[in-house]
């Protein structure tokens, strides 16, 4: 194996470190640093939740699945709207009963979205060129995001998890005036922490998460064994459906559902280019690395920067993630976890 | 001398023609496999030897002729009903999932035999549980049989190349397959590997009876374990019959070493 030439990732890393490291030697309270540290990580998992949905689609069917924020969206209104339906349509009682009901239901929405994409749209497209493919999930985007105003409707709704919006304050003995943490992050990082452990042992223990990897592996040896490529990608779209109704559920109850939520994508794009388009631990690391470096750059870059140069302020959380994404795009095109492509000459 | 009781044929391959655009790679080809032989099919580089076994197991389509598998008369064949229905291969460049452990390699191969829904695996429950521990109690005799136990964890990218052919091998008889397609088994490998893979090849046919098409280069390897042998030359059926019929055929001492001799 070629030696990996380690210089710039190494540089790239100090110069990370130390600028996690920066606020806390410049004398910010080490309570507060720690509050915008967890807040980051639990906003990281949040992308992280976006982020494996592409990772799983790319890795078993080498699609760039740019649908997948619209997925995200179309779930989450399926689930609000369906929760608020239900007590009404065959009268169970609102609240958590209803929303586990239409969570099922959601689900099962996804699955069959998940088979007519397969059908409709991967199929007759079968190796044709990656550019096509991509074209294709965008038409995906645009009719998911019509199509779910046309049923669900194009307001803002709710979700509610039950859950207080409260923050708690934490580990006050420890720092003077403790730590605020959001209980509802803290749900989240919990449900999301689940859904990976789940798909973890799915992907690892069974048959079929075997028959996926195999896929993922190789193609065309998977199906000249005999593995079915077309209904590997209706489970593998369809698992990448649920994984948006888990994130749709989370963002939704702390956003409210709204279009805005299809954007997400974009905010997990330089998720997968940071932890690499084809690994799933990298989705999870680049989601918190990418969560934790937006927060900090927000709350700790921004007003030296600010000052320094008289600008108008805020916003840096809105880029941050991009220019983080392009600096390990030149140190390490694969992404952190990527599989590094090696041509034979 | 091996005992053997060869039965009646189990694949007949009739009239398969097949071209890519322009070069016709199998030119009306016939022959018949019985069941439990070993039947070589031989023939220089381009003969059109692994395009007959793709189309045996479905990943080419021939534009004429049909093959019937048990009894079954079929033109076209894909490769999951062809997996399903007995037949397993192994391939000439090497088609492993690197990135896998020998032993989750060799459970693909097993997943047709797996039989419980999706929902049951995801949530691991009961059937689906017992079913899987079975399933890899067959396959850790797969391993035992080839002698790759030390390997069981190690991802089969990290194996030497006559290995990583053992475990190509183990893949295709997790399958548990009637008729077992080797593409040359033995490519590349030295003296010592070959003898390892000849002894596994005509074991396989002894204990479990599986019927072996094999395709192989090397003439001493193909003339010491095959009970009959198909010549192809420029996708066209030169020679068929016993190695010993084979060898004396002149059309195939033409082909093998040039005309004018």
């Amino acid at each position: 194996m070629a030696a990996r030439k380690n210089g710039p990732v190494i540089a790239l890393g100090v110069v990370l470190a130390a600028g996690l490291a920066a606020p806390l030697l410049t004398g910010s309270a080490p309570g507060f640093y720690l509050e915008v540290l967890i807040g980051g990580l639990m906003a990281g998992v949040l992308y992280s939740l976006v982020a494996l949905g592409f990772v799983l689609i790319f890795k078993a069917s080498g699609v760039f699945n740019f649908a997948q924020g619209a997925m995200v969206l179309f779930a989450a209104l399926a689930l609000a709207r369906l929760a608020e339906w239900l007590p009404g349509w065959i009268g169970i009682p609102a609240g958590f009963p209803a929303l586990a009901l239409a969570f099922v239901l959601a689900t099962g929405i996804m699955i069959v979205l998940a088979w007519v994409v397969e059908r409709v749209v991967l199929r007759p497209l079968v190796a044709q060129d990656p550019v096509a493919l991509l074209m294709a999930t965008l038409g995906v985007t645009f009719f998911l995001d019509g199509f779910g105003q046309t049923i669900w409707g194009s307001d803002v709704y709710k979700i509610d998890l039950g859950i207080s919006k409260e923050p708690t304050m934490i580990l006050q003995s420890m720092f003077e005036g403790g730590i605020l943490v959001s209980k509802e992050d803290l749900v989240a990082t919990v449900i999301a922490t689940l859904l990976v452990l789940m798909l973890a042992l799915f992907f690892q223990k069974t048959a079929t998460g075997r028959a996926l990897r195999a896929v993922a592996d190789d193609h065309q040896a998977a199906q000249s064994i005999g593995i079915p490529l077309n209904r590997i990608w209706v489970i593998v779209w369809a698992v990448a459906g649920f994984v948006a109704l888990v994130a749709g559920m989370v963002w939704g109850s702390k956003l409210g559902v709204q279009f805005s939520l299809a954007q997400l994508a974009l905010k997990a794009l330089p998720v997968v280019i940071l932890g690499g388009f084809t690994s799933i631990p990298g989705a999870i690391i680049g989601g918190l690395v990418i969560g934790v470096g937006e927060k900090m750059a927000e709350v700790f870059l921004g007003p030296p920067l600010v000052k320094m140069w008289d600008l108008a302020g805020g916003g840096i959380e809105n880029w941050f993630a991009y220019v983080l994404a392009l600096l390990f795009l030149m140190v390490r095109p694969e992404g952190l976890f990527g599989e590094k492509h090696i041509d034979r000459v | 001398m091996r005992q053997r009781n060869i039965g009646d044929v189990i694949l007949d391959v009739r009239n398969i023609s097949l071209a890519f655009g322009g070069v016709k790679a199998l030119q009306s080809i016939s022959f018949d496999v019985r069941e439990h032989e070993v039947r070589a099919i031989i023939g220089p580089n381009g003969a059109g030897k692994s395009s007959m076994l793709n189309c045996i197991n479905g990943v080419y389509h021939p534009q004429e002729g049909e093959i019937v598998y048990k009894g079954e008369v079929r033109r076209d064949m894909d490769t999951h009903h062809a997996a399903e229905s007995g037949i397993a291969r192994t391939f000439q460049n090497l088609a492993l999932f690197k990135g896998m452990s020998v032993l989750d390699n060799i459970m693909t191969g097993r997943n047709l035999k797996m039989k419980t829904g999706i929902l049951a695996q995801a949530l691991h429950f009961g059937p689906a549980r017992a079913e899987e521990l079975r399933e890899r109690e067959f396959c850790e005799h797969v391993i035992d049989f080839l002698e790759i136990q030390p390997y069981r964890k190690t991802p089969v990218g990290r194996l030497p190349y006559g290995l990583q052919k053992r475990v190509d091998l183990g893949r295709a008889l997790a399958a548990q397959p009637q008729v077992l397609l080797l593409d040359e088994p033995m490519a590349g490998m030295n003296v010592e590997e070959k003898q390892d893979m000849c002894r596994f090849v005509l074991d396989i046919n002894d204990e479990f009876g599986t019927t072996i098409v094999l395709i192989e280069h090397d003439m001493g390897v193909v003339m010491d374990i095959s009970d009959r042998v198909v010549v192809l030359d420029y996708g066209k059926k030169i020679g068929d019959g016993t190695p010993d019929e084979v060898r004396n055929d002149p059309e195939v001492i033409r082909a093998y070493l040039g005309a004018g001799h």
